[in-house]
């Protein structure tokens, strides 16, 4: 146990070096971030100065029962920290997808304009919503699968807490125009640096949990975590190593430059859509599923299968976004073969899902829950359908650079990440308050079809949009000119721009609900007197013993005697 | 250029024989071998107990 002087020692040395960063600061956003620091390391004094128990102030705050088997308290942080990060993700999303349809709604202002608030958007969906619900989802199932309780209660909530801090220092830098201007690796090298200690904190609190578990066998989603985890830690250390021009500065150059900058950048950035979006997903969705569906998964052989081919297949895809570029052309066919291979693992692991409802298909009608993760396996095999033929040369010479790139992601990202996380949200809600049930059942129902509707908006918006873009960009005429200029096809996106901010729209509204949803079953109101999701009518003619077959059966069996 | 004698022409051209000829043949063989590994014989028990194990704990500590 860290003393109370150590560790009062350590926040007012944090605090010190913030606020002598402060004073030295080259540039004025380094000096707000080193300002939100300096809060960051007094909270921590003052926490422990007086020795508070924060978890059971958090705990009175938010209503949560006492601790029991397992240590619950920074699950349920991560579940409201998700809700949360998701309204701003999906707001943001929204604001931007008005401002490319509108530009008016920049407002002059360059901290809201589309390039700042579109990484805001990303990180905020991707790394805060997505992100917590993996961390919180991951401290539930390695408890549970493992049967032991969190290895590091301590680690376990500086990962929690320092990730927040890791959020808010990313969004606030984007805002303020500090990026390394690397696709989803956007902030600066102090945040990196940030983000490498908590993420070492989360490895450790994870694979301690497994080290001290009573359950013999490591179950397959733990294998989904720690990969997810292990990679990541990977990507992040690589594509950002950079050479920062002042120790108080917010600017940074990358060791990495040309046509190798632009590999290491992609070989990141898939590898983020791979183990964050995918193999972190799949681990929810390989205990949640099982888990709600009240049946054992599929095939576990077939989830161990899809588990190592998703790993050795999946680093070498990156190369499909450097199409037609000064990238090698080996290394862009590569890129594309191994893109095409990935998909029957994909198709293997949502077939995988779906058929652990195999005898059970009526749940997906009575448990709005179930039909909430089924659809995102839907989803999943879509976009890991669709993904693979888009890395085709020939397809990707028309989608590249188009919008049709933006609805892929999406039909990902809503579809199959959106989706399994609220599905996974609503299990997790009542049962870590200690509830009967989710306020309502009803309000899960509307969910789902806002975000489906939502969904079904934004990806066929991006499509119309994307093919059409692609299509007038080539367009010759017969004099050997380009036919359109790049603004008139800007104009012709026009209506498609708004179909896909309603559909956004719609997906928010979904999203909304949840969190009333889910806020009302946290404060343990009284649950929504609302119908049942399913009636079983009663007919009085019909409820009659079947007479004739009942006695007709001894009779013939009696001939036969 | 023969498998056994890789080059010393450059590090780039080491490695890349390197990839593509033991490199290739290792990862390959370790990937179907991993792959077979939920196939050995006598295998089929511990799949089912891993599979049903998170039903082991009806309530979950909750």
């Amino acid at each position: 146990m860290v003393s109370l002087v150590t560790r009062s020692g350590v926040w007012l040395a944090v605090l010190f070096f913030t606020v002598i960063a402060v004073a030295l600061a080259k540039d004025a956003p380094f000096a707000i971030h080193m300002t939100i620091c300096a809060f960051a390391a007094l909270i921590g004094l003052v926490v422990s100065l007086r020795q508070a128990d924060v978890d059971a102030l958090v705990r009175g705050a938010l209503r949560m029962p006492d601790q029991g088997r397992y240590d619950d308290d920074p699950i349920r942080w991560g579940v409201i920290a998700t809700v949360f990060w998701g309204m701003a993700g999906f707001l943001a999303g929204l604001y931007i997808a008005l401002e490319l349809t509108w530009p008016q709604l920049n407002l002059g202002l360059e901290w809201i304009n589309f390039g700042r608030l579109r990484p805001l958007h990303t990180s905020a969906v991707i790394f805060a919503f997505g992100g917590n619900a993996l961390i919180a989802t991951s401290y539930y199932v390695v408890q549970r699968t493992c049967r032991a309780r969190l290895a590091f209660p301590g680690l376990a909530r500086f990962v929690f807490w320092g990730y927040q801090l890791f959020i808010v220092l990313a969004a606030t830098g984007y805002l303020l125009g500090v990026t390394q201007g690397k696709e989803y690796a956007e902030p600066e090298w102090y945040v990196d640096l940030w983000l490498t200690i908590v993420w070492v904190a989360y490895l450790a609190v994870f694979v301690g949990t497994i080290l001290k578990r009573t359950e013999p066998h490591i179950y397959v989603a733990n294998w989904f975590y720690l990969s997810f985890i292990l990679t990541v830690a990977m990507l992040h250390l690589v594509n950002n190593t950079a050479v920062p021009v002042s120790f108080f500065g917010s600017h940074s150059i990358s060791v990495f430059g040309g046509v190798q900058g632009a590999l290491v950048q992609w070989w990141y950035g898939h590898n983020a859509v791979g183990f964050f979006l995918t193999a972190g997903f799949l681990a929810m969705m390989y205990y949640f599923v099982p888990k709600q569906a009240e049946r054992p998964i599929y095939s576990y052989r077939l989830s161990i299968i899809h588990f190592w081919a998703l790993i050795f297949l999946y680093i070498w895809a990156g190369p499909h976004h450097l199409h037609y570029t000064a990238l090698p052309d080996w290394a862009q066919t590569l890129g594309m073969v191994f893109s095409v291979m990935l998909w029957m693992p994909s198709w293997g692991g949502m077939i995988n899902g779906l058929m652990t409802l195999n005898g059970a298909w009526d749940k997906i009608r009575t448990d709005p829950i179930i039909r909430m993760y089924v659809m995102s396996l839907a989803f999943y095999g879509m976009s890991t359908f669709e993904g693979p033929m888009m890395s085709i040369k020939s397809v990707n010479s028309l989608s590249h650079y188009t919008d049709w790139t933006i609805g892929h992601v999406h039909s990902g990202a809503l579809g199959w990440n959106g989706m399994v996380t609220f599905a996974t949200l609503y299990y997790l809600a009542p049962r870590l308050w200690n509830r009967e049930r989710l306020y309502s059942l009803r309000l899960v129902n509307w969910h789902f079809w806002l975000a489906t509707t939502g969904i079904v908006f934004y990806a066929a918006s991006m499509w119309v949009a994307g093919i059409t873009q692609g299509l007038m960009w080539r367009e010759y005429g017969p004099d050997g000119y380009l036919v359109n200029s790049f603004a008139e096809t800007v104009a012709a996106l026009h209506p498609m721009y708004a179909l896909r901010a309603f559909g956004g729209l719609l997906y928010l509204a979904g999203a909304s609900i949840m969190a009333y949803n889910i806020t009302r079953t946290i404060l343990g109101s009284p649950l929504r007197e609302e119908k049942p999701m399913t009636e079983t009518p009663y007919d009085a003619n019909r409820d009659v013993p079947l007479v004739g077959a009942a006695t007709a059966a001894p009779a013939a069996a009696a001939v036969h005697a | 250029m023969s498998l056994f004698a890789l080059s010393t022409h450059s590090t780039y051209d080491m490695l890349r024989h390197l990839a593509d000829s033991w490199g290739l043949l290792a990862m390959g063989i370790v990937f179907v071998g991993l792959c077979l590994w939920p196939f050995r014989p006598g295998a089929r028990d511990a799949n089912t107990q891993a599979a049903t194990s998170i039903f082991k704990d009806e309530n979950d500590g909750q």
